[in-house]
């Protein structure tokens, strides 16, 4: 689904996503490898569809799913790529999930 | 102390800079490619901007994500206001909001 096998983060913030919103589509994708960073996860893509984020704006969505993910951007993770729908947002843009720009290479 | 300092700093941009960027690298040469998106949606909006490049300041770099509390980097600030990262500047780029956003930011200040 997102490479072959999630490190101890990529883990953890799943586990702890799905507890605190119960996604209906839950996608982690480590893009690490795309950056200059050499760090193994340091860099995540987080797609979520939930009935959670219903009523909320796409900043109150971005800081619930940052503070599930507090733990692991002090732990080494450096950049979380969000993208947060309702059901009914997911369905309008056929499930697609946005690609994420190319690095260039300042994220040291 | 500094850390005072730089919130006063932060502050003093965003709140004299309608459209206000904290990136990393500058506008011609991003050094990261979500600054880099949010650079181009602006520059596709025709809005003028001011940025400042984090990694020419650590504690400007630390600070914006106290000031925020959103703990990643570029930010973008209009009429004051925190707007979000890279993926909200995109969303609302395709959404049409940003469009509205700029209009206001457009107008001279009241």
């Amino acid at each position: 689904m997102s490479g072959p096998q999630p490190g101890p983060l990529q883990s953890a913030l799943h586990d702890k996503l799905v507890d605190a919103l119960a996604p209906a589509v839950l996608e982690i994708e480590n893009e690490s490898h795309r950056h200059s960073t050499k760090v193994p996860e340091s860099h995540f893509k987080v797609t979520l569809v939930a009935e959670a984020f219903e009523g909320k704006s796409l900043v109150q969505r971005h800081r619930a799913v940052n503070a599930l993910a507090k733990d692991e951007l002090a732990a080494g993770l450096h950049a979380l790529s969000i993208h947060a729908y309702t059901p009914s947002q997911w369905e309008a843009r056929g499930g697609v999930i946005p690609q994420s720009p190319p690095c260039r290479g300042g994220s040291t | 102390m500094a850390e005072n300092q730089t919130h006063k700093f932060i502050e003093h941009l965003v709140t004299n800079n309608r459209v206000m960027l904290f990136m990393k690298g500058n506008k011609m040469f991003p050094q990261c490619g979500f600054s880099a998106a949010v650079v181009e949606v602006l520059k596709k909006h025709g809005v003028p901007f001011e940025a400042f490049n984090v990694l020419s300041d650590m504690n400007v770099r630390e600070g914006i994500k106290e000031y925020s509390d959103w703990p990643t980097i570029p930010q973008l600030y209009v009429g004051g206001e925190f707007v979000g990262g890279c993926d909200i500047v995109r969303e609302m780029d395709a959404s049409g909001e940003l469009v509205d956003l700029f209009a206001s930011a457009k107008s001279p200040d009241a």
